[in-house]
């Protein structure tokens, strides 16, 4: 019995119940493992609802609870930047979903020629760092090629150059791959048309790879830092992520207002991340192999 | 050259679009001749919102970034023709010259770091059991949450006094206190650890799909033969590994080359340049000293370090599999 138990894992953990040493090490271990990489987190919840000045009081429980916090940062525009910050994610993963399921229909229902470059054009952007263009964007931004428009200081100049992601198309194709062509060809023979079998047949069959495009669309947006940055006129247009830097350069406040700040930032994340947690891992998995 | 690469791409997008009767003689096409005259420019439609998109905000910032590496970028006056000399510029600096190393250090130090981590996670935490599931979901939390919320709760604490956070926990265990990220000396490695503590749980989703495709054969077997649990670990589990840490290398060092937000939020790249890695010097050259050329020169030049790297890796990846 030994042997096949203990043959589950690398590590060969012991599970039966009389093993109690072994069982006793690993939760121990894994309690470390929560306490450092929840903590920090757990700072931060305690801290925003903390009425505390002092830096060196942090806890994982607040000493004196109370909403002073938000009060304060919502005298410092908190509300405003978390509006910027939702606006852009919505906008942006919508627009995100849409071009990466119509162009991954193309390059996984239709066979036409140069599609090799086009994959190839596509997976360059995926090996081009953001930040690497960060300064050539910052002009584009504030003179579109032809139409001479400026986004700058707008939430359009950031949803925009969000709107495709490389990483969703391939996802959303290789997906969309897999759907068996006679359910189309079946749809075509009843007369459904060219949008039709699009939106009826294909799109609901793709559901478990929205979730992921959607849950990764979102951390890609929430996770932005530079753009926001350099799209922004004036730190009215700066997002919340960004927005967290000002607020905390005013020391006699305290830990307490940027850490309120860090709260409303991290709570997105969390809800997206919990609510969809199959579609995230599953995507790591998938995506790291397919790049 | 490698911006002019997908440029011309969309040139050729445009020239099938409008010939794209040539499309009639691809043998895929079966029986539905009927539908194809009219299907032919039907994907580009589908791939048009993608390319406007990565046409006006990626391939033209590239090729804008190129062109302006080689120019000296004054406004009002005129851009002026430099050739290579704001590459020159770049190696002549030694801000540059420090950034490079920062750069390189806090990149091997992350993908390593964090890597080590994820592995003894994935070793921990590998099972079926609900709470392991829970344990797993938990520890992963540090990588949802944006760079930018990390850096700030970690900046507050490492609060460099003897009864800060993390120096009060360190004196539990006798060491500190320290200054962190205040000292020109352990700002580095401070950031490294906020870099490890976000990355490691990432790596360890992927160790631990790693391991779920081990053949439990293999274990049963050096289990028959007595081996003990390193040398399992050693000659079973770790060359089973071997592609997800390739894998891993490549994403990591790629994320360690380009690191900005980790760096711009804990320590804006001070204190006394001690931490000024790669973007933030490009960042300060672009848009606080408003030298567009040189900053673009850096770019140009950190997106070529990037390509070399993912091509060496994948050509060493394609060798291996050959085999």
């Amino acid at each position: 019995m030994s042997v096949a138990g203990r043959c589950d894992t690398a590590l060969g953990w012991n599970t039966s119940r009389d093993a109690w040493l072994s069982r006793g090490i690993r939760i121990l271990l894994c309690a470390g493992a929560l306490i450092f990489f929840t903590g920090p987190l757990l700072v931060i919840f305690s801290g925003a609802f903390d009425n505390n000045h002092d830096p060196t009081k942090l806890s994982v429980l607040p000493n004196s609870p109370s909403l002073i916090n938000f009060v304060v940062a919502g005298q410092n525009k908190i509300w405003h930047y978390l509006t910027n910050s939702l606006v852009i994610a919505g906008g942006a993963l919508l627009l995100q979903i849409a071009v990466s399921v119509f162009a991954a229909y193309a390059l996984a229902r239709k066979k036409f020629r140069g599609q090799a470059i086009v994959l190839l054009a596509i997976l360059t952007t995926m090996m081009l760092p953001e930040e690497v263009i960060a300064i050539p964007l910052s002009l584009v931004i504030g003179d579109l090629p032809l139409v001479h428009v400026s986004l700058k200081g707008t939430l359009l100049g950031v949803i925009l150059p969000l709107g495709a992601w490389g990483f969703s198309i391939f996802v959303m194709t290789e997906f969309m791959k897999e759907i068996p062509l006679e359910l189309e060809e079946a749809a075509k023979v009843d007369g459904a048309g060219e949008m039709r079998v699009f939106l009826q047949i294909i799109l609901p069959l793709c559901r478990p790879a929205l979730g992921v495009i959607a849950v990764f669309g979102f951390n890609m947006i929430w996770e932005q830092y530079l753009l926001p940055l350099i799209v922004a006129a004036d730190p009215s247009d700066y997002t919340l992520t960004v927005a967290l830097l000002s607020l905390r350069s005013d020391d006699q406040v305290g830990p307490g207002i940027v850490l309120a700040g860090a709260l409303l930032a991290l709570v997105p994340s969390l809800l997206v991340y919990l609510s969809l947690q199959k579609s995230f891992l599953r995507g790591i998995t998938t995506g790291a192999i397919k790049g | 050259m490698t911006a002019v690469q997908p440029l011309s791409d969309t040139q050729d997008v445009g020239s099938t679009a409008s010939g794209g009767g040539a499309v009639e003689t691809h043998p895929v096409r079966r029986r539905r001749r009927r539908r194809l005259t009219g299907a032919t420019f039907v994907p580009w439609l589908y791939l048009t919102p993608a390319f406007l998109i990565f046409l006006v905000f990626k391939y033209i910032p590239m090729a804008e970034g190129i062109r302006l590496s080689m120019f000296e970028v004054r406004p009002f006056l005129g851009d002026l023709f430099v050739g290579f000399a704001n590459y020159a510029k770049i190696f002549d600096d030694d801000r540059f010259t420090a950034a490079i190393w920062h750069t390189l250090i806090l990149a091997a130090g992350q993908t390593f770091g964090s890597m080590f981590l994820g592995f003894f996670l994935a070793l921990l935490l590998e099972g079926h059991a609900r709470s392991l599931w829970f344990v797993r979901s938990a520890v992963f939390l540090p990588v949802v949450a944006a760079t930018a919320v990390i850096g700030e709760i970690w900046r507050l604490l490492y609060y460099p006094a003897p009864d800060g956070f993390v120096n009060t926990a360190l004196s539990w265990i006798g060491l500190g206190p320290w200054e962190f990220i205040d000292s020109p000396d352990q700002s580095l490695v401070s950031v490294m650890a906020v870099g490890i503590w976000k990355h490691a749980p990432y790596d360890m989703v992927l160790i631990i799909a790693g391991l779920a495709g081990i053949d439990r054969q293999q274990y049963e077997a050096a289990a028959i033969d007595g081996a003990s649990t390193w040398q399992r670990i050693r000659h079973v589990t770790l060359p089973a590994l071997r592609p997800v840490v390739t894998i891993l290398l490549t994403l990591a060092s790629i994320r360690g080359l380009r690191v900005f937000t980790e760096v711009y939020v804990l320590t804006g790249g001070g204190p006394a340049g001690s931490t000024d890695v790669w973007m933030t010097r490009v960042f300060t050259t672009a848009f606080e000293q408003s030298e567009l050329g040189i900053a673009s020169a850096g770019s140009v030049m950190l997106f070529l370090i990037t390509l070399a790297l993912t091509l060496v890796v994948q050509l060493y990846r394609r060798s291996r599999e050959v085999r």
